[in-house]
């Protein structure tokens, strides 16, 4: 979940960071009121969940009160990709030396954080990297052991910065790293960390995402931010098909069935989660079938669940057929799911024979799913048909 | 609305012994069985096909008096 910059500026602000004199405008008068407390010139922000403001127009420079007060009424109005102006920051415009960019985010490969550094900024730092290698640093940490400022230090040593900047940079860099490891996040960015013109180091925006399933562990800083149960954070808002997925899920804590995000396909999937379902959702994509939805099912999910997984996805418009798919499965029993799709497709007024294009589900109880199966008429397979192929048979059965 | 997959057949003998309820109640993780007013067992029918035979009811019950049909076979 993502948070807004005032709220990202809000948790680091708790952490001791330095950031600019700054105030969140709800209305022009605000806009003002701030602006002149700052005394001297403003930079106003939109507060979107999304990047391209300052193409959108919805970031502004004013040198007095009234401008800010007229430049709150500009931007409001602007919808920056899809998202709504929820507040106006309204901070204290600084000249601006060098720009830094420091973020942490996961490697999954090294199943670890790493910490990124670039003293080239942060607009386009993945260009950077190619063209000045030299310039960015990359460096894992552990989750585990006591981290220190240390490994900071030599990130932002590793890009060639050296003596005052250096030390002075160490503690806002090595703070980022606590607020990472603290908050469950999965991506905590400084972009850009400026020195100003006086020497001073700040904070200038801030991009905090924090993993979905913490919500329940922070809720005390979350209701500290104000933000509420219902926000999704998502980069867009969810759609009524995807919040009823979500209801599906949380009306039963067992398994999961219900993380669904809806596309404009036909094919309906009912997937393995992780990794398996990215991939079976890439190898329909791959063979050419349409996607209606991506979908996460797992750790054996009650037939209830499974079944109104199903429903839902059925009754999603444009869906002509379902596929049933997963990896070999050993936490979650194949004739339990293939119990509650069965029935979805019954109760959904559908013919289970002919609306399933592909069952391939092996793994536990495999043998009590296929007899299942087989009495509907159901297409199915075992583990000796691949993934990728059982894909393949779905879309296939699309075009017949 | 009884289940599409299993069916739970429990021998009357056992259906009106209270303690034998109490311990099909106990023993079921899926809730098929309740337990009725006057002690006897109910068998909860939205819930038969969540049944994950476990066996569990069987081994509670003396030999034979419940039955697990599955209804696919």
């Amino acid at each position: 979940m993502r948070f807004y910059e005032y709220e990202s500026k809000a948790l680091f602000r708790r952490h001791g960071m330095p950031l600019p004199k700054s105030g969140l405008a709800r209305e022009a008068a605000d806009a003002r009121r701030i602006a002149s407390e700052i005394g001297g010139p403003v930079v106003l922000k939109s507060q979107v969940l999304s990047g391209g403001r300052m193409k959108a127009g919805a970031v502004r420079f004013a040198e007095t009160p009234d401008q800010a007060a007229a430049h709150y009424e500009a931007i409001v109005p602007i919808v920056v990709n899809g998202q709504r102006c929820r507040a106006v920051l309204v901070e204290e415009k600084k000249g601006i030396a060098q720009e830094y960019f420091a973020a942490i985010t996961w490697d999954g490969r090294r199943k670890c954080p790493v910490l990124v550094f670039s003293d080239m900024g942060g607009i386009d730092v993945e260009e950077v990297a190619e063209k000045h290698p030299e310039h960015v640093s990359k460096t894992h940490f552990s989750s585990l052991f006591p981290i220190t400022p240390r490994i900071a230090k030599e990130a932002i040593g590793a890009t060639g910065v050296t003596g005052d900047a250096l030390n002075r940079l160490t503690p806002i860099v090595f703070e980022l790293m606590r607020v990472f490891l603290a908050y469950d996040l999965t991506l905590a960015e400084i972009n850009p960390l400026a020195r100003l013109e006086d020497g001073r180091f700040v904070v200038l925006d801030g991009h905090i995402d924090m993993e979905a399933e913490a919500r329940g562990k922070h809720k005390p800083l979350l209701a500290e931010l104000a933000i509420a149960p219902e926000e999704t954070r998502q980069a867009r808002e969810a759609t009524p098909f995807e919040i009823r997925g979500a209801e599906i899920n949380a009306q039963d804590h067992r398994g999961v069935a219900g993380n669904v995000v809806g596309f404009d396909g036909d094919l309906g999937l009912v997937i393995g989660a992780g990794g398996g379902s990215l991939t079976l959702f890439d190898a329909v994509r791959k063979h050419g079938g349409r996607p209606a939805n991506y979908c996460e099912i797992g750790g054996n999910p009650s037939v209830n669940k499974a079944k109104e997984l199903t429903k839902l996805i059925l009754s999603k418009p444009g869906v002509r057929k379902i596929a049933v798919m997963m990896n070999v499965v050993s936490n979650t029993r194949v004739d339990i799911v293939a119990r509650g799709v069965i029935k979805g497709c019954i109760e959904a007024g559908k013919k289970p024979s002919e609306v399933i294009a592909i069952f391939r589900i092996p793994g536990a109880w495999e043998g009590e799913g296929f007899k299942i199966l087989r009495k509907y008429g159901v297409d199915y397979c075992d583990r000796s048909v691949s993934m990728y192929e059982a894909a393949g048979k779905a879309v296939a059965k699309m075009r017949a | 609305m009884a289940g599409l997959f299993i069916d739970v057949q429990v021998d009357a003998s056992v259906a009106k012994d209270p303690a034998l309820t109490k311990k099909l109640v106990e023993v079921c993780p899926v809730n098929i069985f309740a337990a009725n007013d006057d002690g006897s067992v109910r068998i909860v029918e939205a819930n038969l096909d969540e049944c994950t035979l476990c066996d569990l009811c069987v081994r509670a019950a003396p030999p034979g008096t419940v039955r697990i049909l599955k209804l696919y076979e």
